[in-house]
């Protein structure tokens, strides 16, 4: 199964509601899938600030003095929030690629869970409410926003198996299905300069989107090469720095409910996710049609 | 009228105060109310009530339904009357996919859309589309009536066999041994009778209906197809 939750916010009044509202309906998913859940929340970008959000087995011992020891590897200034197994870095846009070079030098346990200048990610094994809690993602806020649950088929229940995946700057991917040629697929995306941290089927999916970004598709189209060119079954919302989209395989039979108001656009595996943004009642709720791209770009 | 808080009450209690009924009841009016998209609402009624749903519902509502009315006041989630036995569903808004799927009776009406896979290997039910259907719908369908007064998608009626199918609109394709077949008075009949039961008499005419049905060209092994296999 998995849940899927996504929200993309038009009316600024609610981004500091975000992180509450996503909570709300990642918690009502538990069901679909309770492995393991992540979030990922567009808070916004700093002037010349770019984050990287990390994650480790080990908090205690890899993030002791990780902001000092990573200023002096970039002589540039460093802030770090640890929030449980994770922490989110903020240096100068400039600086994000040599900070994480200096990363893997400096803490080789750690991974990277998202780069860009907006996007944060949070992701570990449990259920949603404990992940949420976690990380305090009911507190955060920002434009937009996409969480998943997970129920493991395709490779093991683990925190980097959890999705969302994030493969390029700023960009995220989560996944209802299995992809059934991933394997083919990694193999040529390594060959153009891809890199895999996992052997999941989903992380080929955000790797193939990323991959067209880098080469100057739009995300539009990105979206549609998905259908072309990925076997297996697959429900897709995707996050750029400025956009969410929607892609379902042609035989669809993952669900997704959309539901549209002046306010958001929202996204849920099933139509329980969705009851209780506000003004649901009067919005425009529809299932997306197999094999059509949907986005909305601020 | 019996009126029932969801949200409160929880969804097991409903479904064992309406499994109590039995056989004929003087509790013959139902309410339900904040549904809020939960599974299995009112899914294995067998009395002769009428139950109205006031908003969307989750997986497979009025699944399995004998003899029971239902009608939700909303959209219905993924499995909507699987397996329907006898009675009515009616629903107002969409349906999701597989709506009617198995159903060996009754009466499934769906006043807005249904999406894939409507009335998959349905056995003798009567499902009634105001508007559009799905990709796959029909498929091994094996009797029973479909009605769609919109547009079906691809792969009408795949391996089909002899439920007849009704599409006043366009059909993206036709599966495999599904074909058009010729309008007798009899199929009049058949559709005067559904359109007014699934309260679309107003909307559509029957003679604007094409009707499809199997070529029966897959019930039996093929000689010439052996090396297929």
């Amino acid at each position: 199964m998995c849940g899927i939750v996504g929200l993309f916010l038009k009316d600024p009044k609610l981004e500091p509601h975000l992180g509450a509202m996503l909570t709300d309906m990642l918690i009502t998913m538990t069901d679909r899938g309770p492995d393991s859940a992540g979030i990922a929340i567009y808070s916004g970008a700093k002037d010349g600030l770019g984050k990287l959000t990390i994650q480790s087995a080990n908090p205690t011992k890899d993030f002791k003095n990780l902001d000092g020891d990573l200023h002096d590897a970039i002589g540039q200034p460093v802030a770090m929030l640890v929030k449980s197994t994770h922490a989110v870095i903020e240096v100068p846009l400039a600086q994000i690629d040599a900070a994480r070079s200096a990363l893997s030098h400096l803490r080789p346990d750690v991974k990277v869970m998202s780069a860009g200048d907006s996007i944060e990610i949070f992701k570990e094994v449990g259920l949603p409410k404990d992940v949420a809690s976690r990380f305090e993602v009911a507190k955060m806020h920002g434009t937009h926003g996409i969480g998943h649950t997970r129920m493991a088929t395709e490779s093991a229940v683990t925190t980097m198996g959890a999705h969302p995946f994030s493969t390029g700057s700023d960009q995220c991917l989560v996944h209802n299905g299995s992809l059934s040629n991933h394997n083919g697929v990694r193999r040529e995306l390594r060959r153009l300069g891809m890199t895999f941290e996992t052997e999941n089927d989903t992380e080929v999916g955000a790797a193939f989107i990323s991959h067209k970004l880098q080469t100057g598709e739009t995300l539009g189209n990105a979206l549609e090469a998905t259908l072309t060119d990925l076997d297996g079954f697959f429900t897709f919302v995707v996050g750029t720095k400025n956009g969410f989209g929607v892609v379902r395989d042609p035989i669809a039979c993952k669900p997704a409910v959309m539901a549209e108001t002046d306010q958001y656009v929202a996204f849920g595996s099933e139509y329980r996710a969705l009851v209780n943004l506000p003004g649901i009642e009067d919005a425009r709720v529809w299932e997306p049609e197999p094999a059509t791209v949907y986005f909305w770009e601020r | 009228m019996q009126s029932f808080d969801l949200g409160k009450e929880g969804l097991r209690a409903l479904n064992s105060s309406l499994h109590a009924l039995k056989g004929q009841t003087n509790m013959t009016a139902w309410e339900v109310i904040n549904p809020k998209g939960a599974h299995a609402i009112a899914a294995g009624v067998d009395a002769p009530v009428d139950i109205t749903v006031r908003g969307s519902t989750g997986y497979y509502c009025a699944g399995m339904n004998k003899q029971a009315t239902i009608r939700i006041k909303g959209s219905a989630g993924p499995g909507v009357a699987e397996n329907m036995m006898s009675g009515t569903v009616v629903i107002d808004g969409n349906a999701s996919q597989y709506a009617g799927a198995t159903g060996r009776g009754g009466l499934l009406v769906v006043k807005g859309n249904a999406s894939s896979r409507c009335g998959v290997s349905m056995k003798g039910i009567d499902i009634v589309v105001h508007g559009n259907i799905g990709h796959m719908s029909a498929f091994m369908a094996q009797s029973g009536n479909l009605v769609v007064l919109g547009d079906a998608g691809d792969a009408l009626g795949d391996s089909l066999y002899e439920a007849r199918l009704f599409v006043r609109g366009s059909v993206k394709s036709l599966g495999a041994d599904c074909i058009e077949k010729e309008m007798r008075p009899e199929h009049i009949a058949i559709l005067q009778d559904l359109l007014k039961r699934g309260e679309a008499d107003g909307k559509a005419k029957p003679e604007e209906f094409k009707r499809y049905g199997s070529a029966r060209k897959l019930y039996n092994f093929n000689i010439d197809n052996a090396s297929a296999y």
